[in-house]
């Protein structure tokens, strides 16, 4: 790395790296985090099928990112290490939310202040509890700092826009579909020019973290299922729902830990 | 770029991309969790550590069942009367475990973690064969061990999502103790009373069986195994200690009530009053 000419001031480095990653960050599309009755709800504008930007951690954790992928992807695949590894070696219900924003936030500060470039990134951490008081959202900055957050979290592009339509929008304990259609409306707003897009189910990437699941509340949601929520015809999804695309998993028995009986309607994946 | 090292974050093991595998993630970073790297005893262990079994499993148009009873075995003495030796891998697929109990259970948990590891990192699930793979892999890690007694030695069995003929979704793999991974056939057992419970299966097996006709037949197996050989359990009447019988099909892993399971031995049981060697098998 090539030091310029002359002295720069500590605080004009970090103040310089701090915009290169707002910069970045604020170049790609939105996510949305949002709590609802049934559990947390994450809402991406994500084209791709193969990237994803929301993805499973651990039983009750998930994990959403905003940024340059392939950065905020090694961070995601380190955080499904770490958890993996703390729940094998002690027990599954010892890996928190917490644990992993602490570990997330050293990573990213040290990498902020250490590396040439800092991480053009911002992750939520989200965890889902027996409650709704018991869920838990952090967010994440590029510089390693960590906010505990109440509701809903947005993060991107329009994240500042969207914030501040959700500060009047969100109440404790909406139904899905409301916070859904509220989100994917936000998300297709423009900040800049008001201009309303309508987004289909094909352009988006939702996930939630739902209590009433056995184990693993991570699930994500079809096109098909999708569809239906947003009050879209399924002929406009232009394609068939692949066959391997599987919402659900059925109960499940831990070698050594809790046993979980099999429920009624286990492996059905209808009753969002 | 500076090295990723140093105090204050995660090792670079942990974001580096490639390796899906969470048992070779250990094997770099914490090999001493891994259940292969012990350094075997100078003399062999085989009265000191749990052992003995039957597992059974067998195929039905539409999935698998497999069934193992409860006894946990040291030397003579029943180490524990309600050992569980029958998992869910993951969604589709089981394993059952004979040997050395305290390292299959841990093998077993191992293999779990790595397959669910494999799904988050990756995005997608193993194909059965892969799963199949795997399980050999750890079993090879666990040679030094087994040569010393200390042996553990699986049946795999899962619902192979990409079959074409539906009918033969049902899949089985055994085991030997170097980490060979032979496909079977129809049916398989493993453990000290196998022997005694593939006669039975022998006998009882046809290929049209129902998810309940399949689960009977597994029950009966297990009590024709548990009738020969001292290291496997039958059913505790007494204490309503039951096999554990696990189905997979379609809708995935289910491990089957005690309530149900119950029914069944209730009507093996009642039978053997009649006929103690079972159901009678045509001469020709």
């Amino acid at each position: 790395m090539t030091m310029p000419f002359g002295y720069v001031s500590p605080e004009q480095v970090m103040k310089d790296r701090a915009d290169y990653a707002r910069k970045g960050i604020a170049r790609g599309r939105s996510v949305v985090v949002i709590a609802y009755d049934g559990g947390i709800l994450f809402v991406a504008e994500n084209l791709s099928r193969a990237l994803h930007k929301v993805s499973e951690i651990y039983d009750r954790i998930a994990f959403a990112a905003v940024g340059k992928y392939n950065e905020f992807e090694n961070l995601r695949m380190a955080g499904v290490r770490y958890a993996d590894l703390r729940g094998y070696s002690y027990d599954r219900q010892d890996v928190t939310g917490r644990g992993l924003a602490n570990v997330f936030a050293q990573t990213l500060g040290t990498i902020f202040t250490v590396e040439s470039k800092p991480y053009e990134v911002e992750i939520v951490i989200a965890e889902v509890g027996e409650t709704a008081d018991d869920d838990q959202i952090y967010r994440l900055t590029y510089d390693g700092s960590v906010a505990d957050e109440h509701g809903f979290v947005a993060m991107g592009g329009s994240g500042e826009a969207i914030t501040t339509s959700l500060q009047e929008r969100y109440r404790d304990g909406m139904p899905l579909q409301e916070a859904l259609t509220t989100a994917v409306e936000l998300l297709g707003r423009d900040p800049a020019t008001g201009e309303q897009r309508s987004l289909t189910a094909t352009q988006l990437e939702v996930a939630v973290l739902e209590r009433g699941r056995p184990r693993r509340k991570f699930r994500r949601l079809s096109a098909a299922t999708l569809a239906g929520l947003l009050g879209q015809p399924l002929e406009s999804l232009g394609q068939p729902p692949r066959p391997d695309e599987r919402e659900s998993a059925p109960p499940t028995t831990l070698a050594g830990g809790s046993h979980e009986p099999p429920g009624p309607d286990s492996g059905s994946s209808e009753g969002e | 770029m500076t090295q990723h090292t140093g105090p204050g974050r995660l090792p670079a093991a942990y974001l580096t991309p490639g390796s899906a595998s969470f048992a070779e993630f250990l094997g770099e970073h914490a090999p001493e969790l891994l259940p292969g790297r012990r350094t075997p005893p100078v003399t062999a262990l085989t009265t000191e550590a749990p052992h003995g079994t039957t597992i059974v499993a067998l195929t039905f148009p539409g999935g698998v069942v497999m069934a193992g009873d409860r006894r946990a075995t040291m030397g003579n003495y029943i180490a524990q009367r309600d050992i569980e030796k029958v998992f869910h891998a993951d969604e589709y697929s089981c394993v059952g475990i004979a040997g050395a109990a305290g390292i299959a259970i841990e093998m077993v948990r191992l293999f779990q973690v790595e397959l669910e590891h494999y799904e988050k990192i990756e995005g997608a699930t193993l194909s059965l064969e892969g799963k199949a793979n795997r399980l050999a892999l750890m079993i090879r890690g666990n040679l030094g061990m087994a040569m010393q007694g200390m042996a553990v030695v699986p049946l795999f069995a899962g619902y192979d999502l990409d079959a074409t003929d539906l009918a033969l979704a049902g899949r089985l793999f055994s085991y030997d103790v170097t980490g060979g991974r032979y496909e079977e056939q129809k049916f398989h057992s493993v453990g000290s009373g196998s022997l005694f419970a593939r006669g039975a299966l022998k006998k009882l097996w046809r290929d049209d069986f129902s998810a309940e006709d399949a689960a009977l037949c597994a029950v009966q197996s297990l009590y024709d195994a548990a009738d020969e050989d001292s290291a496997t359990g039958g059913p505790d009447l007494t204490r309503r200690i039951f096999p554990v019988v696990s189905t997979v099909t379609s809708d995935g892993y289910r491990r089957l009530s005690d309530d149900e399971v119950g029914a069944v031995v209730d009507s093996v049981v009642a039978a053997r009053m009649e006929s103690p060697g079972g159901p009678q098998a045509p001469l020709r």
